[in-house]
């Protein structure tokens, strides 16, 4: 099993993150509310994710932080606020029993192709090997032609260390290998920004370096990410940005040496005092 | 459905995947000792009854068997397109497609076939030639005959039974797999086309697989409204030779040769499905 060396992120990306007031912003949340049934799970989120950033969201379980993941590519639908990716709103109508849904089909089909997600529990298609599960949105929904999916797949596999597992099913694979694979399937549509929820959660311990691996490798080539984890330590290695929620509100968010090392609010540091 | 096992014993699990078993020889005494009694009862009963009518009754024999395995193949392919919506409809569909969905899958495993069959040939059918417009369009030329009632009795059977089996099946694909065909953009029409009902058709493939060989044996019913089929044929020798068990031995060979060439078709199908108890 091949895998890349760690190269150093931290200081590859050092230069990219002093600029982040000018460069172009991917994803924005502006006041987004979620609630199922009664119970209210995002209060009011706002964020920004800027062009090679890479944003980790912590909290403690329940606080909301997968909700607020999904509705960014409308797998959760909020019931109130905006969100933006690119700068173009996704537009969302109320229904006949005041639900908020979406307004046009088309458009968040077109948008979500830009979004590539990555599951805690992999997703992988069972029914495909794992060169399928990577051409199919290439071919399927983006249109692209078989041999340069093929081509651009193999690549992929290659990169996350599984192009002898190409034509394996998933089923036949560790967590770690479904999950490195579930990787190359969100690069192959090269979206736009990186979703990542909790990515190592379903992992045996001993398989988590090898997924870290691989995403670190993403962020040291600038891509934008906004990654779920529980992964204290490598949160602050690659993230340039951390926020912390705590009960479906921004409770701190800041660089992650402010965060990590002078938390100011109390939740943030009992948070971070029972991590460690 | 997670394998978490250590990278080393891969190379065996990628092994176990191949549907090949080489290694092990056929020659196992249990089969040895199968097939010699077998021959000794073919040999015995080819020794002590009476064949000679094969030689006349042959090529009907070939018409009727002909018969059964068009009447099996049509209505298991037409049921199955029938099972599909049908599966759907109760998993995902509104209420007023789930409920005649469920409805009419109900009303299909509740009766005995062999009452499906005489209700629509001896009840429906009968009505059908008092009916001026029928008789003056093409429909007559099918109506009149009998097969066509075998045919659509069969379908809707096997779509009945299927239609139950693709609602479980639908509704047992891992739910995080239809999100991430969402989560990519997918369209409902093509989440159902390229992970849905792929999914959901493997899944299912181990019960369609037993199912299609008990439409096989609901298939002789047809000659109960004179399709003549293979057990219709054979029905015939045994009112024209007065032989008693010959016929009958023979249909049960012929049955059984069936069998066998589905069960191995069905293996064939399986061993392409990569997935197993996931
Ligand atoms: N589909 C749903 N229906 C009802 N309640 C839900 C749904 N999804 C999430 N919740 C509730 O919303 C709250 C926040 O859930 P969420 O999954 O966003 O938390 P989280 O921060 O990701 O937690 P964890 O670290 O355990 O993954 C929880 O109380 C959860 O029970
Ligand atoms: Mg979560």
């Amino acid at each position: 099993m091949s895998q890349e060396t760690a190269p150093s992120p931290t200081a590859d990306r050092a230069s990219g993150h002093a600029t982040g007031a000018m460069r172009e912003a991917v994803v924005e949340l502006v006041d987004v509310h979620k609630s199922f049934g009664q119970l209210e799970v995002l209060k009011g989120i706002s964020m920004t994710s800027h062009v090679g950033d890479v944003t980790a969201i912590i909290g403690a379980s329940g606080s909301g932080k997968s909700t607020l993941l999904r509705c960014i590519n409308m797998l959760e639908i909020p019931s109130s606020g905006t969100v933006r990716v690119h700068g173009e709103e996704i537009g969302l109508r109320r229904n006949g029993h005041g639900e908020s849904e979406i307004a046009d089909r088309r458009q968040i089909q077109r948008i979500r192709t830009r979004l590539g997600m990555v599951f805690q529990s992999f997703n992988l298609w069972q029914h495909m090997t794992l060169r399928d599960n990577v051409i199919e949105v290439p071919i399927h929904v983006l249109g692209r032609k078989r041999d340069e999916a093929i081509r651009d797949a193999d690549a992929l596999l290659e990169r996350v260390g599984l192009f002898e597992k190409r034509d394996t099913f998933p089923a036949y694979l560790s967590g770690g290998q479904q999950q490195r694979a579930a990787i190359a399937r969100a690069l192959a549509i090269n979206p736009d920004v990186m979703l990542f929820d909790e990515p190592t959660s379903a992992l045996d311990p001993e398989l988590v370096g090898e997924v870290l691996t691989v995403i670190r490798d993403l962020a040291s080539e600038g891509r934008t990410m906004i990654l779920v984890t529980h992964e204290m330590s490598f949160a602050r290695e690659v993230a340039n940005r951390v926020i912390f929620l705590h009960q479906g509100l921004v409770e701190e968010e800041g660089e992650p040496n402010a965060i990590f090392n002078h938390p100011k609010s109390e939740r943030l540091q009992r948070f971070i005092g029972s991590i460690r | 459905m997670t394998r978490t096992e250590p990278l080393e014993t891969e190379p065996g699990l990628a092994e176990l995947a191949r549907p090949a078993t080489r290694g092990r020889s056929w020659w196992q005494p249990h089969r040895i000792v199968l097939l010699v009694v077998s021959v000794a009862l073919v040999m015995l009963a080819a020794a002590t009854m009476r064949w000679d009518w094969l030689v006349e009754y042959w090529p009907q024999i070939l018409i009727g068997v002909w018969r059964s395995v068009w009447l099996l193949v049509l209505s298991i392919v037409l049921g199955f397109l029938m099972a599909v919506p049908l599966g759907l409809a109760q998993v995902a569909g509104p209420r007023i497609l789930a409920l005649p969905a469920r409805g009419f899958c109900t009303l299909i495993r509740g009766t005995p076939l062999l009452l499906q069959l005489w209700l629509l040939y001896f009840g429906v059918g009968s009505l059908f030639p008092t009916i001026p417009a029928i008789r003056q369009s093409f429909l007559w030329d099918y109506l009149r005959q009998a097969w066509p009632y075998a045919l659509f009795t069969l379908t809707i059977s096997f779509a009945g039974y299927e239609g139950e089996v693709m609602r479980g099946a639908f509704a047992g694909v891992p739910h995080g797999e239809l999100e991430a065909g969402r989560a990519y953009g997918m369209s409902p029409f093509k989440l159902l086309r390229r992970i849905w009902l792929p999914r959901a058709f493997f899944r299912a493939l181990p019960t369609l697989g037993g199912e299609i060989i008990m439409q096989l044996k609901s298939t002789p019913l047809a000659a109960t409204i004179t399709v003549v089929d293979v057990y219709g044929v054979i029905a015939q020798v045994r009112q024209d030779t007065y032989l008693v068990y010959a016929p009958l031995l023979f249909l049960a060979g012929i049955y059984m040769a069936l069998t066998g060439i589905l069960v191995l078709l069905v293996r064939v199908v399986e061993s392409r499905v990569p997935i197993r108890g996931v």
